[in-house]
């Protein structure tokens, strides 16, 4: 009597086990399978490609700007002069909407690097222009300074600075 | 309960492929073309891989003879470096890149100018157009070579074949000037004249370039160019195969455990 | 069988959401304790296993058109871009292409199994219509999505099926150019396939629901042909026919998961990896495999109205094949002589699939003619014949009882 009902016992957890062994293998196929189908969407090598772009700076001389494409987005290289530099080293923090030191902001005193998007609705500021010397956003009416920090405006936040690094004296890697 | 079912099923699926394989007879057909012989690449099979050496030799047969013809216009100089293929380094790649001219622009003052080439550009094709490229060769166009391995149906095999294959025309057989004969070819006649000499290459790695090995090794290049997913597809493959076959079990077994207390 | 719905909902919100909208309900009457005859056998997996293809091929294209062009300029090298950018691109446009191939494959064993089994007879006659209807169009949508690679078979294959809307007496000419949107296959045509090639598949989703209600209404047929008498010749859908499918469906995908892995070009055409090119024809124009039965008959008749006439007819004639067929035995398993036909009715469509793929000429087209022949006299005449003059096996009283009855059936 034990016995038989011992091995009914057996006999459950026998299929059961079963049943859990293929239930758990079917949830590991459902994701394997589902994970491809999500990754399709994540950016394709050929976009991964153009993640990052070198530039080649000896043609740019100092006081002169150019602006690549970086991901679809101007980014805005700038080589200042010294008095740009100066310019951006004498500010109060409380002159700053989003404070932050120029030295944070450049890896190289010369060379500024920055996303030319407005942090405000997203327009490309014009350059040289605007009351500090920097630059203006003809949509709303930002202003920044030769670092690129917003002065005055509605742009609530600084000009982006991508992450780059120099490959070379005159060269650098964006992205 | 299981008799006719199951092998009747398979039967049915077997006949399919069969006649699906009776059916693949495509770009080489007319009935009397020489049929390729079957070779033993390293990438055939369940568990194929490719022999980097042989793509790197193969990328350099195709850049110093094929490629004042043919262009490559899938493959970017980037894929060079992607796992599963000839494996170079990014800095090889960059280097190799480097040796090309690619257009681009309009620059600030609206022309186009021609810069080096980059990893992510695509190998600049030869000629700018399929006119230009007719022109150059008497009317025939050299056909792209990024998918060339499928798009011919004997494959590999053929491709081989066809370059290391070119004989002199048999007797009576009339070859007008710009043609060719080669058996392989369907109608046995090519515009293409023979493109592998003994020697015509000097292989980097010090291999001895034999027309047998410069066709080797491009055929198993341009299976590459056509087929790059094609090591991670195998082993992925041959996981998912193992994956179903306990599944099968599994599921097997639960049916039989359900099904038993019916009677 | 409708009847009466067992299902009891057993919390708040099951309650709440049945008295609202009482699809749980539904799905518990159609597929958890629907009543199935307890003696199907491997050859009724197949409807689980075409539901799958469906939904395989529905996610696998949604996903492919994120990332294909359907312009003649882009279409060719976006495919590539799949194949060599999109991450796991590869694998999802090798299952999609060799995808279309199983669902065939499945469809023509269904197929089959009707009509060794009777399933199209009285009371299941819409159910088999709506199926004819749903290999319409899977076919339609299978010879557009053939098309957006836009290689040389996608462009010469279409060109020819095209081409016979032409041999439509008066009007002919005008519906071409109106398909074409042009006066040959270019870009408004590619545009417009895309279109169509992505609504399809919904339709077909539609019908199948519509399909499986038919099925519903009077239950399934089963091998032996003999309708269920009550409870004793059932068992609940679920856990017996849901596990069975899904073994079945597992068996299919390791099929099918060897040709995407290790064999995913061997079923299409080398001709449809060189970009389409309108001045340069192909050696020899194939449709892809499953359609070349189809392909057969259209070449056996020397007349161009003919030959569309015909091939049209040969899929419309299955939709009269509940009248056409005369006997009032089910199942062939009872049906001795039958049987012999039906292997002759299989041998005669593998016969015009495999002459669907040769030149048609010399005696190619003789065997296609013979074929062709055969395949129309097979329901005109075998079928409606063979009912009359027929002597069937004597068939069982039951499914639950196998054991021959008294009376053999009429």
């Amino acid at each position: 009597m034990a016995d038989e009902q011992n091995s009914a016992g057996d006999e459950t957890n026998r299929r059961d086990f079963l049943y859990l062994a293929t239930g758990a293998f079917a949830a590991i196929g459902a994701a394997n399978i589902a994970w491809p189908l999500i990754h399709q969407m994540n950016p394709d090598a050929s976009v991964k490609a153009l993640a990052s772009i070198e530039v080649d700076l000896s043609a740019i001389e100092t006081g002169q700007s150019i602006t690549v494409t970086w991901r679809g987005k101007p980014v805005f290289i700038r080589r200042r002069t010294q008095g740009e530099i100066a310019e951006a080293r004498t500010v109060a923090d409380t002159d700053l909407p989003d404070p932050q030191n120029d030295a944070e902001r450049v890896q190289k005193d010369e060379w500024l690097v920055m996303v030319g998007i407005c942090t405000h609705l997203g327009c490309v500021p014009l350059g040289q222009a605007g009351d500090f010397n920097g630059w203006f956003c003809p949509c709303h009416g930002s202003h920044y300074d030769t670092s690129g920090r917003i002065r005055k405006g509605p742009a609530p936040k600084n000009l982006e600075i991508p992450s780059y690094e120099f490959v070379g004296d005159s060269r650098i890697k964006i992205g | 309960m299981m008799r006719f079912g199951i092998k009747a099923g398979l039967a049915a699926a077997i006949m399919a492929v069969g006649l699906s394989a009776a059916v693949s007879a495509p770009a080489n057909a007319a009935g009397d073309a020489k049929h390729p012989a079957e070779m033993n690449w390293q990438f055939d099979g369940l568990f194929g891989t490719y022999d980097r050496n042989a793509l790197r030799r193969g990328f350099q047969v195709y850049k110093e003879v094929c490629a004042s013809c043919h262009s490559l216009n899938q493959i970017a100089f980037r894929n060079l470096s992607q796992e599963g293929g000839p494996e170079f380094s990014e800095a090889e790649v960059k280097a190799i890149a480097k040796e090309y001219l690619v257009e681009d622009g309009p620059d600030d003052y609206g022309d186009m100018f021609e810069r080096d080439a980059l990893p992510r550009d695509k190998f600049p094709s030869p000629y700018p157009n399929e006119n230009a490229a007719r022109a150059a060769n008497g009317g025939a166009y050299p056909p792209d070579l990024s998918l060339i391995t499928k798009a011919r149906g004997g494959g590999a095999d053929y491709i081989h074949a066809l370059l290391s294959g070119y004989e002199e025309a048999p007797e009576g057989v009339e070859m007008r000037a710009g043609l060719y004969y080669n058996p392989y070819m369907a109608g046995g006649k090519i515009a293409m004249p023979v493109p592998l000499l003994e020697e015509l290459v000097e292989y980097s790695d010090g291999t001895e370039a034999t027309v047998e090995q410069m066709s080797m090794d491009v055929t198993h290049f341009l299976n590459w160019t056509a087929e790059p997913e094609l090591e991670q597809r195998k082993r992925m493959g041959f996981m998912v195969l193992i994956y179903l076959s306990i599944f099968a079990g599994l599921m097997f077994f639960s049916m039989r455990k359900i099904w038993a207390d019916l009677h | 069988m409708s009847g009466e719905s067992t299902y009891n909902p057993s919390n708040g919100f099951t309650k709440w959401m049945d008295s609202r909208l009482p699809i749980l309900r539904l799905a518990h009457d159609s597929f958890i304790d629907y009543p199935t005859p307890k003696n199907l056998n491997y050859w009724w997996t197949f409807g689980g296993i075409l539901t799958f293809c469906l939904v395989t091929q529905i996610i696998t294209g949604i996903i492919l058109a994120m990332h294909y062009t359907p312009h003649v300029d882009f279409a060719f090298n976006s495919v590539e871009h799949i194949m060599r950018n999109v991450n796991y691109g590869w694998l999802i446009r090798y299952i999609h292409a060799n995808g279309a191939s199983m669902f065939f494959l499945a469809v023509y064993i269904h197929i089959f199994r009707g009509l060794y089994y009777g399933s199209y007879k009285a009371p299941r006659e819409v159910l088999w219509i709506l199926g004819v209807i749903i290999y319409l169009l899977m076919m339609a949508a299978a010879f557009l999505g053939y098309v957006l690679p836009w290689g040389q078979m996608s462009l010469w294959g279409a060109t020819v099926i095209t081409n016979l809307f032409g041999a439509i007496p008066l009007i002919g000419e005008n519906v071409a150019i109106w398909l074409w949107g042009g006066y040959s296959i270019d870009n408004p045509t590619l545009n417009r396939f895309f279109s169509l090639h992505y609504l399809i598949p919904f339709l077909i989703f539609g019908v199948v629901i519509l399909h499986i209600w038919a099925l519903h209404v009077p239950g399934n047929n089963n091998p032996v042909g003999i309708s269920v008498k009550g409870k004793q010749d059932t068992v609940p859908f679920h856990p017996y026919y849901t596990v069975k499918d899904g073994f079945a469906l597992t068996v299919f995908i390791i099929l099918f998961a060897y040709f995407i892995f290790f064999a995913p070009n061997v079923l299409g055409h080398a001709d449809n990896y060189i970009q389409a090119n309108p001045l340069v024809t192909p050696a020899h124009i194939v449709p892809e495999w499953y359609l070349l039965p189809f392909y057969a008959i259209l070449r056996a008749v020397p007349d161009k109205l003919g030959g569309v006439a015909l091939m049209f007819g040969a899929i419309l004639i299955l939709f009269l094949l509940p009248w056409l067929d005369t006997s009032k035995v089910r199942s062939a398993r009872y049906r001795p002589l039958f049987r012999q036909f039906y292997a002759l009715l299989v041998l005669d469509c593998l016969l015009l699939g495999y002459l669907g793929a040769q030149p048609a000429e010399g005696i190619y087209i003789v065997l296609a003619r013979i074929g062709t022949v055969y395949y129309f006299a097979h329901f005109l005449v075998v079928l409606p014949v063979l009912g009359i003059v027929e002597k069937p096996k004597a068939v069982p009283e039951s499914i639950s009882e196998p054991v021959l009855g008294a009376q053999p059936a009429e």
